[in-house]
């Protein structure tokens, strides 16, 4: 039954990104997108990837959505002209499929527990978390502790493209509209950040959800030892919580429940913590993000770290995808 | 029966090749990083299928299962930050195309590459 569940999910998912490369609409696009991701998330779940799953649905269907969306509102929303070269674009996909396809057949068949890459690190992970980390969620431990370092150089990349965005929409902008003035009356000013509050239904909704996906949120924060979650889920929901409010209530209550200066403390706060409890096992005598050494017990230790961790993984990830999100609004209004 | 353990990989290699199709072929930068964001999606349902053991379950160990089955818990972590990062620079992107759009008036490809000739 789940097989062919799945089968039908894969084949909805080709035929949504058929549906995303033709349509000329770019906000039917987007939101083909969202539906995209949640397809695809669903099939993460059913191929046991819960925590996969769970970052998909939010980052992939709610923030990447709400990005191309900003972004549509600054450039335009048709596509004016299409394809160029599309029989040379499609004879170059159509020869490269054909390779890629041919390659398939040498791949191990779908869920083949003798297939190479169940083979090497993995069963160890499976078998020494609950002696070395003592949690019961293996993909947080490997995350956390096994592949700490990866994990850090993740952090500062989302960190990074933070800046990057952050320095690239705060400019000024160029041509004929640079430093004009706003003549407009502050009444009037202010009725352009008000989001929806007009309408009642998206109001009265989008408060009183608001409220449970924070919850949700650290749910999914404190729990990623034992259950599907973590700082990266978490940080995803966090930020959606907010964005969501900004959508309802509009951007200046949204910056006054959380102004600009702490999701910038946020962000450097949450990368400074993990680089902190690494640099901590070092002076603790060990190695560096090894946290063993962190309590007396080296069991516990390693679950404090991981805890510490995953909420500088939170802060920094509700940090810089709240500022990418209040950058393109800011530009939106300006 | 044989065939259809290639299923997965097969809609990895369309929906793979339909995000390139995208970046290359269409003509404006919003409608390519969407293309790209299939692309990377393509690339996440691939490593999250090669995880998938027949019969297993999520990576949770739980005491009291009998002789458990687990799914592979590295593809999961690699895609899991792999996502995040990915919406990252999907930001980045969408940041350079705004600015574009600004100083050039166009999201087209080559009416940027014609105004940079001028």
């Amino acid at each position: 039954m789940t097989v062919v569940f799945g089968i039908f999910l894969l084949t909805l998912l080709v035929i949504t990104a058929l549906g995303i490369v033709r349509t000329r609409n770019l906000f039917v696009a987007v939101m083909l997108l969202g539906i995209f991701s949640l397809l695809i998330a669903i099939n993460f779940f059913i191929l046991d990837a819960a925590d996969v799953a769970l970052t998909e649905a939010a980052v992939g269907a709610g923030i990447s959505t709400v990005l191309f969306l900003g972004a549509l509102a600054l450039t335009s929303e048709r596509e004016r002209l299409g394809t160029r070269h599309r029989w040379l674009s499609l004879a170059v996909v159509a020869s490269a499929t054909l390779v890629v396809l041919y390659a398939t057949f040498d791949k191990p068949r779908f869920g083949d527990p003798g297939a190479p890459v169940h083979q090497h690190v993995a069963p160890w992970y499976l078998e020494k978390t609950p002696e070395y980390i003592g949690i019961p969620n293996v993909v947080t431990a490997v995350l956390g502790s096994f592949r700490g370092y990866d994990t850090l150089g993740e952090v500062f990349v989302v960190f990074t493209a933070g800046i990057g965005v952050l320095f690239l929409l705060s400019a000024r902008r160029g041509g004929a509209r640079r430093g004009a003035p706003d003549y407009r009356a502050p009444g009037e000013r202010d009725a352009s950040g008000i989001g929806l509050r007009e309408h009642v239904i998206p109001r009265v909704v989008g408060r009183l959800v608001v409220p449970f996906i924070l919850l949700f949120a650290l749910y999914v924060q404190f729990h990623g030892e034992y259950g599907p979650g973590g700082g990266f889920q978490a940080g995803a929901l966090f930020a959606a919580a907010f964005i969501l409010y900004a959508l309802v209530e509009g951007e200046d209550r949204t910056l006054a429940a959380l102004p600009q200066s702490w999701l910038h403390a946020l962000m450097v706060g949450g990368a400074l913590l993990y680089g902190g409890v690494g640099l901590a096992g070092i002076a603790l005598g060990s190695n560096f993000l090894d946290y063993s050494v962190l309590a007396a017990d080296a069991v516990a230790g390693q679950h404090l770290g991981i805890i510490l961790i995953e909420l500088g993984v939170g802060m920094t990830v509700t940090g810089t995808l709240l500022s990418i999100f209040h950058a393109f609004a800011a530009r939106d209004r300006a | 029966m044989e065939l259809l353990g290639l299923y997965h990989y097969w809609v990895f290699v369309v929906l793979l090749m339909i995000g390139f199709y995208a970046v290359v072929a269409k003509v404006n930068l919003i409608k390519k990083l969407i293309g790209l964001s299939l692309f990377q999606s393509a690339v996440f349902l691939l490593y999250i299928t090669m995880s998938k053991v027949s019969g297993g379950t999520a990576p949770i160990v739980l005491p009291g299962m009998v002789d458990p089955v687990y799914s592979n818990p590295l593809p999961q972590v690699l895609i899991l930050t792999a996502i995040v990062v990915g919406i990252s620079t999907l930001a980045l992107g969408l940041g350079i195309v705004v600015r574009i759009k600004e100083e050039y008036g166009t999201t087209e490809e080559h009416e940027i590459q014609e105004i940079d000739r001028r």
